[in-house]
């Protein structure tokens, strides 16, 4: 398969280039990075990474070493919704690692699998600044909070039913 | 009620839209700084309004613009700081989503006060869902004229981008967002040269949190000295606080600052006390990189006199006995809070984050995780305790940017306060086999009740 960007996030590459000074186009990368992650199946192969290099004129290696150093970017697949409960100290306090269990329970995985059916991954991740909400998950660009066992069965549910693949650029908001 | 300079406005329907924001007498900071003062004035009032970083060092924000080099012939940028990610801190989220045009309101009269024509908000990644309506209020802005080209018929110009990052810590601290925001690696800079003279594309950069550019607003409308009114010594104005854990009523709070820390979690109009009817044990005032403070000490200081909530009032004991206003990160523990554990998710986090670059901290964060978490699950010793402090004072100092220190200092101040804590764990392993130990039975050393 050809990797290439649609024609609708190439002008919003160019665009996003736009931003920065002649010759500082390699401050796009970050936001590339989301971008391609987006749109190819939500984690970065070598393909699409090098792909990204050759939009923004710079070496392979510039950009694997800034997608493995960033904890969003994916350097594996991913199911197809990828659920990451925050379990840094102020979560804690108010119950996330009964969720995360909750979580590997209902799923039968552990944190860092994903699911037989490749429907869902389940990561850990450190304070993602909902501490007031606590605890919390993000699936994609859409954070869910004031969790309880309850709320995220039924997160879990509709989102097993959604057809996208979850990714930090778009909103798949499910009511819970 | 106390006085509210930043989020007066929070609950008005729809204050995050232009029309709403301007109604209420937005962007007004930016017709009074273009058409009737000069950038040198900007920069006065700020001054004088003895404002201090937000985002956690409280570094006065007038000195910090002053060193701009206003000499180089290179172009000048702000770029503010919305990486926010110290645990127990969500205010800059809560700020962005509620009242986005605040902030661009708050860049555009700094960016003139600075002389920049490009400015950068760095919001980190997780939050793309603020970037959606920060680059809406933007676009609105540049609609009705208050961005671009000439704004104002001033022959100012600006232009102000979002840019997100990728999930890194490290990036708050500024030069590392520098590095990040040019495309690289979120390693921190060895440092002179600071931002001032050589920041981002190695020209005259400015970087601010949140929270300090969103202060300029009120500044300029009332002035500096009237801002310094406001608070208590050389703690001016107001301050957001990101209250969570163990409390009845988690949230953001604006605060004046010098507010009594016992009416901050007590009063109905803040935390709401204590949640499940339960009693305070401690409170990480600042956001997790700051010395954790049994309940006696963050109530009262070692004199006996009441803390206030300000920059000197919790620094009052020094690191023995105090600790840090910090990013505003208030986390509170009731008494089944275990210090060991609660402390583990921070090492565990400070690991995480550590970027490599400097091998005290590569190392000390990963060796200092390992150590709490034999201690946490009973397999340790007695000489572990010492060996903790050992690291993270070897650390401590020793690093490039401060994260180093940040992670050294909860370690340090968890077992100064509560080390016979961690001598329970090691003699009692099956009593700590539960997480939730102390649900089941409580357990206060004689030194920490004796402080309340």
């Amino acid at each position: 398969m050809e990797v290439k960007f649609s024609d609708e996030t190439l002008a919003l590459v160019n665009k996003i280039i736009k931003r920065y000074p002649e010759g500082k186009q390699k401050s796009a990368l970050l936001p590339l990075l989301h971008l391609a992650q987006a749109e190819f199946d939500g984690w970065l192969s070598p393909a699409v990474m090098d792909y990204v290099a050759s939009i923004l004129h710079i070496k392979p290696i510039e950009v694997y070493e800034v997608a493995s150093f960033y904890t969003m970017y994916n350097m594996k697949p991913v199911g197809k919704c990828l659920i990451e409960v925050c379990r840094t100290g102020p979560c804690m306090l108010r119950g996330a690692e009964d969720i995360v269990a909750h979580i590997e329970n209902r799923l039968g995985i552990k944190e860092g699998e994903t699911t037989a059916d490749g429907l869902f991954t389940l990561k850990t991740t450190e304070c993602l600044g909902s501490c007031g909400t606590a605890p919390m998950l993000q699936c994609g660009a859409d954070y869910y909070e004031n969790l309880t066992n309850e709320k995220v069965d039924t997160l879990l549910d509709k989102l097993a039913v959604v057809k996208e693949h979850s990714t930090y650029m778009r909103s798949n908001r499910q009511e819970i | 009620m106390a006085r509210k300079l930043l989020l007066e406005h929070e609950n008005i329907p729809g204050i995050a839209t232009f029309d709403v924001y301007r109604k209420n007498g937005g962007y007004a900071s930016v017709e009074k700084a273009i058409k009737t003062m000069t950038p040198d004035e900007v920069t006065e009032e700020v001054k004088k309004s003895g404002l201090r970083g937000r985002g956690g060092a409280g570094f006065p924000a007038g000195m910090k613009w002053s060193f701009l080099d206003r000499k180089s012939t290179k172009p000048r940028y702000l770029v503010c700081n919305a990486d926010e990610s110290e645990p127990g801190t969500f205010k800059d989220r809560y700020l962005m989503e509620k009242i986005p045009h605040l902030l661009i309101e708050g860049m555009i009269t700094s960016s003139y006060a600075l002389g920049a024509n490009t400015s950068y908000i760095y919001v980190r990644g997780e939050y793309m869902y603020v970037i959606r309506i920060l680059e809406k209020a933007i676009e609105e802005a540049y609609a009705a004229g208050f961005l671009g080209n000439n704004i104002l018929g001033s022959g100012y110009s600006l232009d102000m981008y979002v840019q997100p990052g990728g999930g890194a810590y490290i990036c708050g601290e500024e030069t590392a967002l520098l590095e990040s925001l040019e495309g690289k690696r979120g390693n921190p800079r060895l440092k002179p040269p600071f931002p001032a003279i050589a920041g981002l594309y190695a020209s005259p950069t400015v970087v601010n949190n949140v929270e300090t550019i969103a202060a300029v607003v009120p500044i300029v409308n009332n002035g500096g000295e009237e801002y310094a009114k406001i608070g208590i010594g050389k703690s001016t104005g107001t301050k957001l606080i990101s209250a969570g854990g163990h409390i009845n009523n988690p949230g953001v709070y604006e605060i004046e600052l010098g507010l009594p820390v016992e009416e901050f979690i007590y009063s109905k109009e803040y935390c709401g006390g204590i949640w499940k009817g339960r009693k305070l044990k401690a409170v990480v005032a600042g956001g997790s990189s700051v010395p954790i403070l049994p309940a006696g000490l963050i109530l009262k200081t070692a004199k006996g006199e009441p803390r206030l909530m300000s920059y000197e009032s919790l620094s009052e004991g020094g690191f023995v006995t105090g600790t840090m206003l910090g990013s505003g990160g208030f986390i509170v523990l009731d008494e089944t809070a275990c210090i060991v554990h609660h402390l583990y998710t921070f090492a565990r986090f400070y690991h995480h984050e550590s970027c490599g670059q400097c091998s005290p901290c590569r190392e000390g964060t990963g060796w200092m995780e390992k150590v709490i978490h034999r201690i946490e699950h009973g397999h340790g010793h007695m000489r572990d305790i010492d060996l903790l402090v050992d690291v993270a004072k070897k650390i401590e100092g020793n690093t490039i940017c401060p994260l180093g220190d940040a992670a050294a200092w909860p370690v340090a101040s968890a077992i100064r306060h509560f080390r016979e804590e961690f001598e329970y764990h090691i003699k009692y392993p099956e009593k700590v086999k539960n997480p939730k130990h102390f649900e089941i039975e409580p357990f206060v050393s004689e030194r920490v009740a004796a402080l309340v």
